[in-house]
């Protein structure tokens, strides 16, 4: 069986003139125990996609289930089995640290000492300022105390929404580390993100924008896809040769890339024609190599078609 | 202080008590460049700004901005910087078009300044036919883009931008540092923070705050041959995690 399953949701905000479609017709399943990233950026819908999953919010349109039971109808079941971490710190500001945890552990009839070691790795980095309220807590702090609250209960699914926004790049490193010990849990796992070199890191990954699944697989199946040879290039100059190669009709794309530009060209030329193209221009020190693409080029080409 | 440096910054410092947010960081930054300002969460990254943005007065240091002094001309510095940060950047209720009376009015701007450079930008954004719309009807990523051209509405010789791409989608995000270049092309000084370790090799030199110190600051490339790292993500993370402070 399943852990989630959603099948055609539909879901708008306002009315006759303004309507905004969040979510335009999505369907996907999510397997037991797997980690599951849905990936996009703001306004792609994935907060309405976790509220409508975590019975928060009613869809228009289509179905949804998790663990086995329906969204609508079951929402009690449902509202015992899963934790939920949402974008926006939610815990009670004025608690302490030991106090919010508790408050979560008795609303869902259990206690820290039950499932203490489900959470010990992650709490225990905060255990030592338990009696600091909630409120005063660093950012990463309140991270690792949100998660706490959310798993106490012993979800079986997980909605993680947006964990890592606004992150720097070391400790969004070691929270999909905490993720990743989850998943031997047995716990199956949905976070959002709108970075895309997280989706790496997931077992199975839908690629969203604008209410749209652009893409559902792994992350190597999603990069399989990417059918066109990929080229990198450089130079001395990037802002020219960037402005001089997009100017040209035989290159399909091109696009800054880190420290490289990526080019896709119309499908007769290959290295040797690119080489000549940024030879005529006269690049100092120009650079051109094949390269694999990666989450973030299939999302642009995805988009971009 | 000669004429090409918009930033100097001399062992710049603010204690909060016993705690010190920033610590002794010196630093120039030249005219037209686009100057990456990283750090983890809880660096000072944030704390730097403010002082440099004159919003917050240094403990002990130097520091001028735009020619200005941070302890004594720090309304000067207000009036000749621009700034957008991801969380706060234009008013929703108000029209593209009213935002933008509103911010060149607060600078000072004549109406004639306004119109004109209202037009320009409304041209170079395709967003004639959204002049009149409500910013809050406008997707994020021509969001984002509005607020960094009303960010050097009053052209400014410096704009400080905080996290300008959080969250944008990847062709918007490149078509944002886009812009950046093209400002950056016409005189004006880019101090730029981001969480996208892409955009760090979009820079033209790159300062990596770790504990309320800069730790690194030089060329991306220079940064990546001194730490024998492939990419800037490699540099930041073998920086970062030398840090002793948890995070902010």
């Amino acid at each position: 069986m399943s852990a989630v399953i959603v099948e055609n949701i539909i879901k708008t905000y306002g009315a006759k003139k303004n309507v905004v479609t969040a979510l335009n017709d999505i369907s996907f399943e999510v397997k037991k125990g797997e980690l599951f990233g849905i990936i996009g950026p703001d306004g792609a819908g994935k907060t309405s996609l976790f509220r409508i999953l975590t019975t928060l919010l009613i869809a228009d349109k289509g179905k949804a289930a998790v663990d086995g039971f329906d969204v609508v109808k079951d929402y009690k079941e449902i509202r015992k089995r899963v934790g939920y971490m949402p974008g926006k710190f939610s815990l009670y500001q004025d608690l302490s640290v030991e106090e919010n945890l508790e408050f979560f552990a008795t609303i869902f009839n259990t206690s820290i000492e039950q499932n203490y070691d489900l959470i010990k790795d992650i709490y225990r980095q905060i255990e030592p300022f338990k009696k600091r309220k909630a409120g005063k807590l660093s950012g990463g702090m309140k991270q690792k105390l949100a998660l706490s609250c959310a798993l106490i209960h012993r979800p079986s699914v997980l909605f993680l929404d947006e964990p890592t926004t606004g992150v720097d790049a070391v400790s969004r490193k070691e929270f999909w580390e905490m993720l990743k010990k989850l998943k031997e849990q047995g716990i199956t796992i949905l976070v959002s993100t709108p970075y895309m070199d997280e989706a790496g890191l997931c077992d199975e990954v839908a690629l969203i924008q604008t209410g749209k699944i652009l893409s559902i697989n792994t992350p190597q199946g999603i990069i399989k896809d990417f059918k066109k040879p990929l080229w990198a290039v450089k130079s001395s100059d990037m802002l020219r040769l960037l402005n001089e190669m997009q100017a040209l009709d035989d290159v399909e794309d091109i696009y800054p890339f880190g420290e490289y530009h990526h080019v896709l060209l119309k499908k007769e030329y290959g290295r040797e024609q690119l080489v000549q193209w940024i030879r005529n221009y006269s690049h100092e020190d120009a650079v051109v190599q094949k390269v694999e693409p990666d989450i973030e080029d299939c999302f642009i080409s995805l988009m971009k078609n | 202080m000669a004429n090409d440096k918009v930033i100097t910054a001399d062992k710049l410092t603010k204690r909060f008590g016993d705690f010190v947010a920033v610590d002794r960081i010196s630093f120039e930054v030249n005219k037209g460049e686009i100057f990456g300002f990283l750090g983890a969460n809880g660096a000072g990254k944030t704390t730097a700004m403010r002082m440099l943005c004159g919003l917050s007065m240094p403990t002990s240091g130097e520091a001028s901005v735009a020619g200005f002094d941070v302890y004594k001309e720090n309304e000067k510095i207000k009036k000749n910087i621009g700034y957008m940060s991801q969380k706060f950047s234009l008013y929703d209720d108000l029209t593209v078009k009213e935002n933008m009376r509103f911010y060149g009015g607060i600078y000072g701007m004549s109406n004639k300044f306004i119109k004109e450079k209202t037009a320009f930008i409304l041209e170079y954004l395709h967003l004639q036919s959204e002049a009149d719309k409500l910013v809050k009807s406008l997707p994020l990523g021509w969001k984002q883009k509005l607020a960094f051209s009303v960010a050097i509405f009053h052209e400014p010789g410096i704009v400080f931008l905080d996290e300008p791409t959080g969250g944008v989608d990847p062709v918007t995000r490149r078509e944002f540092w886009n812009m950046i270049y093209n400002a950056s092309d016409t005189g004006i000084t880019i101090f730029v923070t981001t969480h996208y370790m892409d955009e760090a090799e979009y820079c033209n030199r790159v300062s990596i705050m770790v504990d309320g110190r800069i730790d690194a600051l030089d060329t991306p490339a220079a940064l990546k041959k001194t730490y024998e790292a492939a990419s800037m993500d490699e540099v930041f993370l073998k920086l970062a995690r030398k840090a002793k402070r948890s995070a902010d």
